[in-house]
């Protein structure tokens, strides 16, 4: 792996929700509960995970659209802390949502939009310099410049995206977090989608984090994948190597439940069917949140949360039991 | 024998502000008795208005212009509502891609389960009552006794997937239409319901019309598979014939563009252009202003269906022109 200090390095970060119970009662929301995790420059990493265990949180607490409860963020090795730090990060770092119905203004025409971040970080001396960076901008994601001045609900859901990609690039990041970016469009239009991310990462060197639910998109984008269960980080390794030798019992069973499209892999693929559902984040169960689902579960389990330790090189787990089951 | 159900050039419409929106196009196809067929197609190909058609709960301006849906031999198009509500639930079931709408959140899920129990059939309160409780046991609901007394609210996504599955499956349909049944829910849970639906279907030997965009889960269930794109079938066949030897363009497009072992560390192959607009249907075949091997009698006419194989059937000139040419 790379010699150089990582380009983002997240510490043991937490991020709490207060959730109001009932009356004058509340509950802390665990939704990010201790997670670490480094990302190379011009690597893509897969964040994956069920609904609720966090992986979109990890986003947004990374960019500080929430402030995290604790844990610290470094980038190229110098920590996030004041909020001076925090308005150069957002020059160098930003986001693509995942629904590009709702991420746009209807209000504003695409040129209003993708320049927006060019007025509030004041990227440009003259209109016509700024004009010109729009276009630009529209060039790299495939949209013509008669589209400026057209308004985003008069755009498909692939084209939409389009747009809040381009308003991602404007500030010419190095750094994006790519939140669930297609999992709203339909297959045909998904793969040109993906291929623009993958240009446009050589084209200007770019770093991704790149969430989904979609694991067979996340293995062909990733280089590294994290899994994450209710708050927690379960396992980190390459890409082909966690497909091919997932170590905790619950990387186990998600990836063997993806309905792998050829239907003689299907026939014949063994799935490792979990039994129950995905515990309540504001209830999460002792000491391994995933132990009430798992086959492997042992007193020790309830105890403590096994600690998240490299077991082969860059290859990380958080389970009591890895050497004994694999 | 009658087939189970024999759709024959279904058109239907959405007649609306802007225009008559041809949501299904001249469609036909049969389903036999415990098969399961998978309908696959993205947004707007017209594979829910096919299944809402069927049940004839089409909305609003929604409406069959023409063609002929049989259930069992009986005619259904323009049987009217009496007939349609015999055949719905008893006959013919549907289940919803949202299991967090579909269920009234006001009632429990036992008062829900026995009201379409005892709409259906014969059975008093307390009977319903018992029904649905082996019901709940059997699409694997824990506790069924305690459940039956909670409301959806109590229930996760899965779990209401299941009490939709429970109240389909209730007065033992011979059909069950699962419209995107897995789509809003987590992987793993997807997993637990098709598992379930699979294992159902085996037992209770009802056939099953899956709809869904998701190639994956039409790999693992379906015996047979139906392309649509804008309202029409652009090809139909055993699942292998269809992932193994696509003969329609579209169909090959979107085998191509989907990530699997086969495209993995190169780029994907995406379909071009942008999805069809219902109201601006091209002339000739839908696909062709998308389709990369586009000929000129593609823009013009559309291509009909042809028996590539016993087991296989396309609406491609590609084909034809590849059958002219090797005679």
């Amino acid at each position: 792996m790379s010699e150089n200090t990582p380009l983002l390095e997240v510490k043991d970060l937490k991020q709490y929700f207060t959730i109001n119970t009932g009356l004058l009662q509340s509950k802390q929301l665990k939704a990010v509960d201790g997670v670490s995790f480094s990302i190379n420059k011009g690597e893509t990493l897969g964040l994956v995970g069920e609904s609720g265990c966090g992986k979109t949180t990890v986003g947004r607490s990374l960019l500080n659209l929430y402030k995290p409860t604790s844990g610290q963020i470094f980038y190229e090795g110098k920590e996030i802390k004041t909020r001076n730090d925090i308005k150069e990060f957002r020059k160098k770092a930003t986001m693509v949502f995942q629904d590009p119905y709702s991420s746009l203004n209807p209000r504003m025409t695409v040129s209003y939009i993708i320049g927006e971040p060019l007025d509030v970080h004041k990227l440009y001396k003259t209109k016509e310099e700024r004009e010109a960076r729009i276009l630009e901008l529209m060039g790299y994601v495939g949209l013509n410049s008669e589209h400026a001045s057209r308004y985003a609900h008069e755009f498909s859901g692939g084209q939409r995206q389009r747009i809040g990609i381009a308003r991602a690039l404007a500030v010419n990041p190095d750094f994006i977090v790519c939140d669930e970016p297609v999992s709203a469009l339909d297959v045909s239009i998904q793969a040109q989608v993906i291929n623009m991310f993958e240009e446009l990462q050589e084209k200007f060197g770019l770093t991704y984090l790149f969430i989904a639910h979609d694991l067979l998109v996340v293995r062909h984008i990733s280089d590294r994948i994290a899994i994450m269960y209710l708050g927690k980080m379960v396992e980190i390794a390459d890409a082909e190597e966690i497909y091919n030798h997932p170590l905790h019992p619950y990387s186990k069973s998600l990836l063997s439940a993806v309905p792998i499209p050829d239907p003689k892999i299907a026939r014949t693929n063994k799935r490792i069917v979990l039994s129950g559902d995905i515990p309540s984040p504001l209830n999460a169960p002792s000491g391994c949140p995933f132990r009430t689902r798992c086959a492997y579960a042992v007193e020790r389990c309830a105890e403590t949360m096994p600690e998240f330790k490299e077991v082969s090189t860059d290859h990380f787990v958080a389970c009591h039991r890895t050497s004994e089951i694999n | 024998m009658a087939r189970l159900l024999e759709v024959k050039d279904l058109k239907t419409s959405f007649f609306t502000d802007v225009g008559e929106v041809k949501a299904v196009n001249g469609i036909s196809f049969n389903l036999d008795r415990g098969k399961v067929l998978g309908i696959v197609g993205e947004s707007g190909s017209g594979k829910s208005v096919t299944a809402y058609s069927i049940m004839q709960i089409l909305t609003g301006t929604g409406k069959i212009v023409s063609g002929s849906i049989k259930y069992d031999g009986k005619e259904l198009v323009g049987a009217g509502e009496k007939v349609m509500k015999d055949i719905r639930g008893n006959n013919i079931s549907i289940i919803f891609q949202d299991p967090m709408t579909s269920l009234n959140p006001t009632y429990t899920i036992g008062h829900q389960l026995t009201e379409a129990i005892i709409l259906h059939t014969d059975r008093n309160k307390k009977q319903a009552w018992d029904r649905a409780v082996e019901m709940l046991r059997l699409v694997n609901v824990n506790e069924p006794e305690k459940r039956m007394k909670q409301y959806p609210y109590e229930f996760s996504g899965g779990m209401r997937q299941r009490v939709m599955i429970a109240m389909a499956l209730a007065c033992e349909p011979d059909i069950l239409i699962a419209d995107e049944p897995t789509t809003a829910l987590d992987v793993t849970i997807q997993a637990q319901i098709l598992e379930l639906m699979k294992s159902l279907q085996e037992e209770l030997g009802m056939a099953i019309i899956m709809i869904t965009h998701d190639l994956g889960v039409i790999a693992q269930m379906c015996d047979e598979v139906i392309v649509m794109y804008a309202g029409s079938i652009c090809e139909q066949g055993t699942a292998d014939e269809i992932f193994y030897n696509p003969k329609h363009e579209y169909t090959k497009g979107l085998l191509r563009s989907i990530p699997s072992q086969a495209n993995a560390g190169k780029k994907l192959e995406p379909i071009a252009g942008t999805p069809i607009d219902l109201l601006n249907m091209p002339k000739g075949c839908a696909f062709a202003p998308r389709c990369d091997v586009a000929m000129k009698i593609c823009l013009k006419e559309n291509a009909s269906r042809m028996q590539i194989n016993d087991d296989h059937q396309a609406a491609c000139w590609v084909n034809v022109r590849e059958a002219i040419s090797n005679e």
